[in-house]
């Protein structure tokens, strides 16, 4: 089975993030960027997957020139090729233009089976594997914490909220998000290091997908950049313990009006 | 003036409470327009009945038996045509499990934009923009979309305080729907008794590693039990076991917004406050006086969560 991987690179959650000039992004200058977390267990599964059924598993990323150092972690996993998505074409795309393209990327490759994290952890836009769903005309599962099945059907669970975990059966070729506790992801090895420089990488630009997205044609905006406002300092009680707890209620109650 | 649809999530025959901040708000922004209503079940009898009086001028309610559970792709087909044919000017939903699965794939199939989790609505230059924590929180956005204006928004985002009452009137739409989307709920799992939805609550109660035990969360379950508060756990919490992933809040957990969240023995890392940083107040209760959790927390009790978390309890039980 042909599997592919949706795959981000993000900053580090450490990061201190700064915006840019335009206050329509951020300033990537000292920025240490990494795979997004999610994304690792989206590998670790199409890595299970092809082991047990076999095929390839090709890693898809949208991004600039250094999305390909994330590319390359997941080939180090043991992914075996990569297809890039780099070009002035897809720059400034909104969630369905991003889509679009890598929804095209995999028909172009044959993807019989897709992965992709729950949720990119820099815009958190958790969009695009559902609308790359829609747009193949696949069902789109999200959020798995389990994966069980064939090459025909998969069951998964998905934690829905409330203490509920919903069991969803699925017919192939489908979408899954992954969502953390669904596996371990595995540590690239040394030699799978190695290996991972000599496997192949593919780019597409826009014109080579026949699509257009980019800034021009995007529907959506996102600008005006600012930081949250600073909390208001706050306040520390004193006095004996059980004096503070019943004075922190009567604030609760009185001052702030949350109970 | 500006036709708003809102999709209100349906649980158990009701219509869930988070449709009362949409509507609310939605008729805050509309101007005048029309608020509607947008239903999906297997069965809805009664279910729209009473939305006038959160502030729906008309409810539309799509009734298939494929609709009964949430399959993603009859959902999106459904609300869909019910959009094609309000031609409403913004679509809003909770930013719940459902609706930001579902609102991205509807704006899709609409060829417009969607943007999840939005924190606040306004009127803006071209039509009702919103804000967007992105980053974690760590920065904030304006997003303004072209054509339908699909937004999810974040839960307990807007205190609505009075809502004019509108006629609510019901109507039943048929939409074509097929009867297989590849996907079907086969099963819906209860765990523990836990019923109050983290991402939704309105009071929430997190512990820390500092809690030592799984058992010892027991403690936070009892206090939270008297105030009708969710627990949450931080990062090192799960990590070291003591509790599930699906409590666990920040960065790489839930995000949550509720109006009362009380950290006990959380000492504050960025990768959690990320996830909690828009409640209203933060209560801080932790052993170590320099834990960075203070800095953020809008009232602090430097003392043993052991000792305090029980006091509070017992002052919870005593209110009227």
């Amino acid at each position: 089975m042909k599997i592919g991987v949706l795959l981000k690179q993000v900053p580090d959650t450490e990061s201190r993030i700064k915006i840019n000039g335009d206050a329509n992004g951020i300033d990537a200058g000292d920025i240490k960027w990494i795979v997004n977390p999610y994304d690792e267990f989206a590998v670790e599964q199409a890595l299970q997957v092809k082991s047990s059924s076999g095929g390839e598993v090709v890693i898809f990323s949208l991004g600039s020139k250094r999305t390909l150092d994330a590319a390359r972690t997941a080939l180090a996993m043991g992914a075996d090729r990569a297809v890039i998505l780099d070009d002035d074409g897809f720059a400034g795309s909104d969630s369905l233009g991003v889509s679009q393209a890598l929804a095209k990327a995999a028909q172009e490759e044959g993807i019989e089976l897709l992965f992709a994290g729950k949720q990119a952890i820099d815009d958190d836009a958790v969009q695009v594997p559902q609308i790359v769903g829609t747009l193949l005309g696949w069902p789109v599962a999200t959020a798995i914490t389990s994966y069980e099945g064939d090459d025909s059907s998969v069951t998964v669970k998905r934690e829905v909220g409330g203490g509920q975990t919903e069991v969803v059966k699925v017919s192939l070729p489908a979408v899954f998000t992954a969502d953390k506790g669904l596996n371990s992801p595995r540590y690239a090895s040394l030699p799978g290091i190695m290996k991972a420089k000599r496997k192949p990488v593919k780019r597409y630009t826009a014109s080579d997908l026949g699509v257009e997205v980019g800034s021009d044609n995007a529907k959506v905006t996102t600008d005006g950049f600012h930081m949250p406002p600073p909390r208001p300092a706050g306040r520390i009680l004193d006095g004996e313990l059980g004096d503070q707890v019943k004075e922190l209620v009567k604030l609760l109650r009185q001052e702030a009006k949350v109970l | 003036m500006v036709d708003i649809l809102v999709f209100c999530e349906v649980a158990d025959g009701a219509v869930k409470k988070s449709a009362r901040e949409l509507l609310g708000k939605a008729q805050q922004l509309c101007g005048g327009g029309d608020v509607v209503a947008a239903l999906l079940g297997a069965s809805l009898s009664g279910a729209g009945d009473n939305l006038g009086a959160w502030g729906a001028d008309k409810v539309v309610t799509v009734e298939a038996d494929i609709l009964g559970t949430f399959v993603p792709g009859a959902y999106a087909s459904a609300l869909h045509q019910v959009v094609d044919d309000v031609k409403p000017a913004v679509v809003l939903a909770s930013a719940s499990v459902i609706g930001k699965d579902l609102l991205p794939r509807v704006a899709a199939l609409s060829e417009s934009g969607c943007a999840n989790d939005v924190t606040d609505l306004r009127e803006g230059g071209g039509g009702i923009e919103g804000t967007r924590p992105l980053y974690a929180g760590k920065v904030l956005a304006n997003v303004t979309i072209e054509d339908t204006a699909f937004f999810t928004v974040r839960p307990n985002s807007f205190v609505i305080e009075d809502i004019e009452e509108k006629a609510g009137e019901v109507k039943g739409f048929d939409a074509d729907l097929g009867t297989d989307y590849g996907y079907e709920v086969v099963e819906v799992l209860t765990s523990g008794g836990d019923a109050v939805d983290l991402a939704e609550a309105d009071r929430i109660i997190s512990g820390g590693r500092s809690l030592k035990s799984a058992e010892n969360f027991e403690i936070l379950q009892s206090a939270a039990g008297k105030i009708g508060a969710a627990v949450g756990a931080s990062r090192a919490a799960v990590d070291a076991g003591y509790a599930p992933h699906s409590m666990q809040v920040g960065q790489t957990g839930k995000t949550v917004n509720p109006s009362l969240y009380i950290a006990a023995g959380i000492s504050g890392a960025i990768q959690h406050l990320a996830g909690m940083r828009t409640s209203k107040v933060i209560v801080a209760v932790n052993k170590d006086a320099d834990a960075p959790i203070f800095q953020h927390s809008t009232y602090g009790i430097v003392g043993d969560l052991f000792e305090v978390v029980p006091m509070l309890e017992a002052e919870f039980a005593a209110l009227d």
